[in-house]
């Protein structure tokens, strides 16, 4: 064997052993949030205690953590709906428009995840308690929507970028007018991302803490609860929240993987048959 | 008769642009613009007997400014966000080489999408898992006691804030990187092995080259991410010394003084603003056009 080709098989190695390495770390917190929750013992610590339930009866039994996962499901919902919408007219007016002031409309429909969180907290406590709506539900989706619309708007737009451009003028054509050609042509065509849309930021809103935290008062979403219990003593019942959460995030966003790839395959099948 | 209802037909397509185009703007403009707007006009109100008075004083600017906690914080929170998205830039290359070279499409796939698993994990649950890792009797300092190695002290230390700011940004990062080495141009790559261009060399002035753009722009998010976090140097680095995000916190939270809050923050904004700008000219700057 060649000296150059031992050096190229220890860079290879160090390569993906470097690559393990670095999966490791960002895995650890994870596994062992989901390991953990599982914990007999009181500490997490090796060796494992053996398999329990018990911090997931201990928050099902926690007032405190029921209504946080509540107000967080109802925050969701919400703010999901409303934030689809909007990711959706916003999607389709840069898909569709030309028009003076483009530029500003579309870094207002997608900057707001580059302001940092802490700050987009200030920034809703000052004004929402200026007119009354902090720590109230409505305000705490009024600002998840505002986060979670260009997550919704990318996943439309990337869509739509798919659609041909000469068919709703074609349909125009025909007779059809702007809104029949909405709802007939392109609303069907961008349905699976609206879907995905909706599961996504859906789990963006229930995975946001800061914001809410400063702005949710007595209306605690659960990662503000959470966030509470990391000020207290070290408890596994945090592990237990958290693979809950994890488990509910992984559901919507598969789930919104599968019905986009199930609607994708349906319409190429149905395109074949013709 | 035709000119009216060619204007009819005209003001209908108005009002259908402007039904599907003013939501998105009224939504963002309510919640957004005007919070901000609100945040810039707070820094000139004043405090008196503990209630909030809109005034127009320079005083919440030059005490913020002046004061010893503010400029040490400032320093610290930038040189560490910066230090991370130098650090966790470098450490993820070789992640994303791999991803992007040696691995087949499939397993890319499959790994890219692993990557994502963290961020539907809440953030302030990954960091007390990290808590447990490098607590005195944690994970780590057994693991160590075990192979007679003396244990380490990582928490309630800057190198606790860094190490939560690694957890916050790699994930990113290397899923940006790769995404930038996937798009670089295979034939460039081929055509420079074909030259006996040795790996490192096409490395480096092929890949990193052709990738910049995109690895300054993960470089960036890195820095951005880690310089707003409160989580990391909180509940890792024990606000031990506190950093921005903390102080707008404690500002907020226990000293109830908003104005000063809103200080830090609109600096921060200016900060950020100023990095970014800095970071896409060099991205984009001195490119040939193409």
């Amino acid at each position: 064997m060649t000296r150059t080709r031992r050096a190229s098989l220890l860079a290879g190695v160090l390569l993906i052993g470097w690559t393990v390495l670095v999966f490791a770390f960002i895995f650890a917190p994870v596994v062992s949030t989901v390991v953990f929750s599982f914990n007999a013992d009181r500490f997490p610590a090796l060796p494992w205690g053996g398999f329990s339930l018990q911090w997931y009866e201990a928050i099902a039994a926690d007032e405190t953590i029921r209504r946080g996962l509540w107000n967080s499901l109802v925050v969701a919902f919400g703010a999901s709906l409303i934030a689809t919408f909007l990711g959706f007219t916003a999607a389709y007016v840069d898909y569709r428009f030309r028009f003076f002031g483009k530029g500003i409309y579309m870094a207002l429909a997608a900057l707001p995840p580059t302001v940092p969180v802490v700050i987009m907290g200030v920034a809703m406590l000052t004004f929402q308690g200026r007119i009354g709506l902090s720590g109230t539900i409505p305000g705490l989706i009024a600002a998840h929507v505002v986060v979670c619309a260009p997550f919704a708007m990318a996943l439309v737009r990337m869509r739509l970028a798919d659609l041909d451009r000469d068919l709703e003028p074609a349909a125009w054509n025909l007779g059809a007018d702007q809104w029949t050609t909405l709802r007939e042509v392109v609303l069907p065509f961008v349905a699976p991302s609206l879907f995905s849309a909706l599961l996504i930021t859906a789990s963006v809103s229930f995975d946001e803490f800061m914001i809410a935290w400063f702005i949710s008062g007595l209306n605690e979403t659960l990662p503000v609860r959470v966030l509470a219990m990391l000020q207290g003593q070290v408890s596994p019942r945090i592990n237990a929240v958290g693979a809950l959460v994890f488990g509910v995030s992984i559901l919507l966003v598969v789930v919104a993987q599968l019905v986009a790839a199930r609607r994708l395959a349906a319409a190429r099948l149905k395109g074949s048959d013709q | 008769m035709a000119d009216s209802s060619l204007s009819h037909a005209r003001a209908s397509r108005i009002r259908f642009a402007v039904f599907l185009g003013a939501p998105t703007l009224i939504w963002q403009l309510c919640f957004f613009v005007v919070p901000l707007g609100f945040l810039v006009a707070m820094t000139f109100w004043s405090v008196r007997n503990f209630r909030l008075q809109p005034d127009f004083t320079f005083a919440n600017w030059s005490t913020i400014l002046s004061a010893g906690f503010f400029q040490s914080a400032y320093t610290y929170t930038f040189g560490l966000s910066a230090l991370v998205a130098v650090f966790v830039s470098v450490a993820a290359f070789p992640v994303a080489y791999v991803l992007a070279f040696k691995v087949r499409p499939s397993t890319r796939m499959l790994l890219a999408g692993l990557l994502v698993v963290p961020f539907f994990t809440s953030f302030p649950v990954r960091i007390y898992s990290m808590q447990i890792f490098f607590s005195p009797n944690g994970l780590i300092n057994t693991a160590l006691d075990a192979i007679g190695i003396a244990p380490i002290s990582v928490l309630n230390s800057p190198t606790g804030t860094f190490i939560g700011f690694l957890t916050l940004t790699a994930p990113l990062v290397v899923l940006l990187q790769t995404f930038a080495l996937v798009a670089v141009d295979r034939q460039l790559v081929e055509a420079a092995h074909n030259l006996r261009c040795g790996a490192l060399r096409t490395v480096f002035t092929i890949v990193i080259p052709a990738a910049r753009v995109g690895l300054v722009v993960a470089g960036a998010f890195a820095f951005v991410l880690a310089f707003g976090d409160y989580i990391s140097p909180q509940f890792l680095g024990g606000s031990n010394p506190p950093t921005l995000s903390i102080l707008i916190a404690d500002q907020v939270k226990s000293g109830n003084h908003w104005p000063r809050a809103s200080v830090v923050a609109v600096i921060m904004i200016a900060t950020l603003a100023l990095v970014l700008g800095a970071l896409l000219k060099l991205a984009y700057g001195g490119r040939k056009p193409s």
